[in-house]
């Protein structure tokens, strides 16, 4: 075991040393679901890159968007003893991967390549397991985004609001000039979504991160969850009727045609506006979900490493490794995705104005703590426990008594069970 | 002195013996495989989730044993009594207005009308599409902002609502509807041909007697179905338990999880949630239920057959 890491290492360093001449030519089989426009895009930037390397790319796309078809698929091969190197997983799923030994450790990589100093803790600390780098990551998507539509906004004479009270104000303005204040689409990932926003804007950052990340049951079961539902409940009573079952791109169309003013939604709503022509700033602006200016919902795409036995495919997936976190890649990547580059020491002039806000607000609340993981993306909690929390709030905003007491004790009571 | 006399026929019976005993075991042999896969692939793993349900398994089985704690963890969870209730109104609905429909369209297809064959194909075309895109396109029907409520809307009718599908409490009856358009007409074929089968000399007895032509059905006909219905009806509950398809292509289990089947249940908690014990658990529920009407009809038949 020790001699077969000292080989791992030695092949790594060899790879780290002289990276565009690397002397073992393997084989990377990535599986991942990025088989829509930027996406598709996106990932064929990577594939080119580890050709330019030497190595052969072999492509294991699973359709479907939040990669449950390929979930299935990985864990079959796993099972089998023929994973792929590199997987898309994200969020605590890297520590359950880890746990059950599928994982490589990829801190000799880490250590050349200097990452901890390249990526914040926050982030780092996901992807690693009992201290050891196993995954890598890929991008950062900033979750808590208020899209608005500036024209709707002018007819009406508002402002885009900066907190939940200012924003409860224009709303009602917006639905007495007849708009539908917030697009919204009612599956519960969305009503997360928001959900995490209005928490994150009620609690501070530490509050938010006792409830969703320790699940202290003293912030759970508390009078501060009852004013996160009841606010909860008055942001989602400025969302439309016919919202059940709509999905987030569809909402955002609404923004884009002006029937609806804003949408609280994650970045990757940038590709909508893109794809019909508009430009941030003018025809669209983004802002920081209301009451959460200055504060940073994280939701960080990553591909964690598998142990593989072949040497030339190990080398290979060092050499993945690597260049998944160089800024050339960086850059096409998180162009095409809509994100922003997970290091913190980017050239972020040939980003959009979104996407220097966004890293703006990335780098500052890195350094005040008020970074912290996305719950409705799995960035913050088990997919157990994410999907009881999902359950209570989407029972929550579709039953007809909206009660905050009563969503408290069933959202204490959940996660007592799943933890 | 048998064995002496036997042993010069051996010689030319061995080919017709060899014959014999291929004619015997090739059947079985070529069946084999068949109950081998159905074995393993059916009761194999039948047996293998019940295991995993008495497991802690998360998202790759494991084989901690929990007792019942999972079937606990199952019955105080609120989505899966909510996804239990809605398959008790689905099926008993679904079961119900399938048959009613099926059965007065098999009665009035059997009154010798015109184009009745081009009538009956229209009836069956349902069943000939995937649920999915049954669920689809009754998506697109019931959506309030694009299907019939607009439509009223845009025809002059302003005050028309027809929300079920994003109503929580309503949208299990959507699903209903959608279930009843596609599987009723294949009840229809059922009786149908039920009805084609009913002596005609029985029916013509009748009317000489004077009765009317709904009392013949209702006292003389339908009862002779017997079978028919039993069929029908099974066909129709497995229908009904494992419905899955129709569910996530109509509402994906919403508006929240107001629609929710166990189905759906046990699919999101075992391969997207990483509660692969949870799910095999309730898993173990819908297989119970599913015994619950076969067993009793499998006895009934059985017994039947012995009376013969």
């Amino acid at each position: 075991m020790n001699t077969f890491k000292k080989t791992l290492s030695a092949v790594a360093m060899s790879a780290a040393l002289f990276p565009a001449t690397s002397l073992q030519a393997g084989e990377v089989e990535v599986l991942h679901w990025w088989t829509a426009g930027g996406e598709a895009r996106a990932a064929a930037a990577l594939k080119e890159m580890m050709e330019e390397q030497g190595h052969t790319w072999k492509d294991f796309a699973v359709a479907g968007g939040g990669g449950e078809a390929a979930m299935t698929v990985l864990k079959t091969r796993a099972v089998s003893g023929n994973p792929p190197a590199a997987a898309q997983i994200k969020g605590l799923d890297i520590r359950e991967w880890a746990k059950l030994g599928f994982l490589t450790s990829l801190d000799d990589v880490a250590e050349a390549e200097g990452w901890d100093q390249l990526v914040p803790p926050m982030i780092s600390e996901v992807m690693q397991y009992e201290g050891e780098y196993v995954a890598v990551p890929v991008n950062v998507h900033r979750v808590n985004w208020l899209w608005v539509n500036p024209e709707v906004m002018e007819k009406v004479g508002v402002e885009v609001p900066g907190s939940l009270e200012e924003f409860f104000t224009v709303a009602d303005k917006l639905q007495a000039a007849g708009y539908i204040p917030l697009a919204h689409g009612g599956q519960p990932w969305q009503d997360a979504t928001v959900f995490e926003a209005v928490a994150l804007a009620v609690m501070d950052s530490d509050t938010y991160r006792k409830a969703f990340v320790e699940h202290d049951m003293d912030v759970i079961n508390s009078a501060v969850m009852e004013d996160v539902f009841a606010k909860f409940a008055k942001v989602m009573s400025y969302v439309d009727d016919n919202a059940a079952g709509r999905d987030w791109n569809t909402a955002t169309g609404m923004v884009i045609r002006g029937e609806a003013a804003m949408q609280i939604m994650g970045d990757w709503a940038k590709g909508e506006f893109t794809a019909a022509g508009l430009t941030p700033g003018e025809d669209y602006l983004c802002a920081a979900a209301p009451g959460t200016a200055g504060e940073f919902t994280f939701n960080v795409d990553s591909f964690a490493m598998f142990s593989l036995s072949d040497e030339d495919n190990v080398a290979a997936q060092k050499d993945l490794a690597r260049t998944i976190l160089e800024p050339e890649f960086q850059t096409v990547f998180n162009q095409n995705k809509g994100s922003i580059p997970v290091r913190t020491d980017m050239d972020m002039s040939d980003f959009d104005a979104c996407a220097q806000a966004s890293m703006e607000t990335f780098k500052s609340s890195a350094d005040t703590g008020e970074l912290v993981p996305s719950l409705a993306h799995g960035l913050a909690t088990t997919s157990y426990i994410q999907g009881q929390v999902f359950d209570v709030v989407t029972n929550f905003v579709n039953s007809s008594d909206k009660d905050p007491v009563k969503a408290t004790d069933q959202l204490a009571a959940a996660i007592q069970a799943a933890k | 002195m048998e064995q002496i006399q036997r042993r010069p026929f051996r010689a030319v019976s061995a080919p017709s013996r060899l014959l014999d005993g291929l004619q015997r075991w090739l059947p079985k042999l070529v069946v084999a495989p068949t109950f081998l896969l159905i074995g393993v692939g059916i009761y194999g793993y039948m047996l293998w989730t019940g295991v995993l349900s008495f497991t802690s398994s998360s998202f790759l089985p494991t084989y901690d044993f929990v007792g019942f704690d999972q079937y606990a963890k199952l019955m105080a969870n609120d989505r899966w009594l909510t996804a239990s209730r809605n398959l008790a109104i689905f099926g008993g609905m679904f079961i119900a207005i399938c048959l009613l429909i099926g059965v007065l369209l098999a009665i009035f297809l059997d009154q010798r009308i015109r184009q009745e064959g081009a009538i009956r194909t229209i009836y069956l075309y349902p069943m000939a599409l995937s649920m999915i895109v049954t669920g689809t396109v009754w998506k697109w029907i019931l959506n309030p902002s694009l299907g019939i409520e607009k439509l009223m809307r845009d025809w002059g009718w302003t005050s028309f609502s027809f929300d079920w599908l994003v109503n929580s409490d309503l949208a299990i009856y959507t699903i209903v509807m959608a279930a009843v358009w596609q599987a009723s007409g294949f009840v229809m074929a059922l009786f149908l041909a039920g009805l084609r089968g009913v002596d005609s000399s029985i029916i013509r007895a009748a009317r000489v007697d004077g009765a009317s032509l709904p009392l013949i059905y209702w006292k003389i006909i339908l009862p002779t179905l017997r079978p028919v219905f039993f069929s029908a009806v099974m066909v129709l509950a497995h229908i009904a338990i494992k419905s899955f398809d129709l569910v996530m292509a109509m509402t994906a289990g919403g508006p929240g999880y107001s629609t929710d089947l166990p189905a759906v249940f046990m699919y999101a908690h075992t391969f997207t949630r990483g509660q692969m014990g949870l799910g095999s658990a309730s898993a173990m529920l819908m297989l119970g239920a599913i015994l619950a009407l076969i067993v009793p009809y499998l006895y009934s038949e059985l017994r039947e057959k012995r009376h013969d």
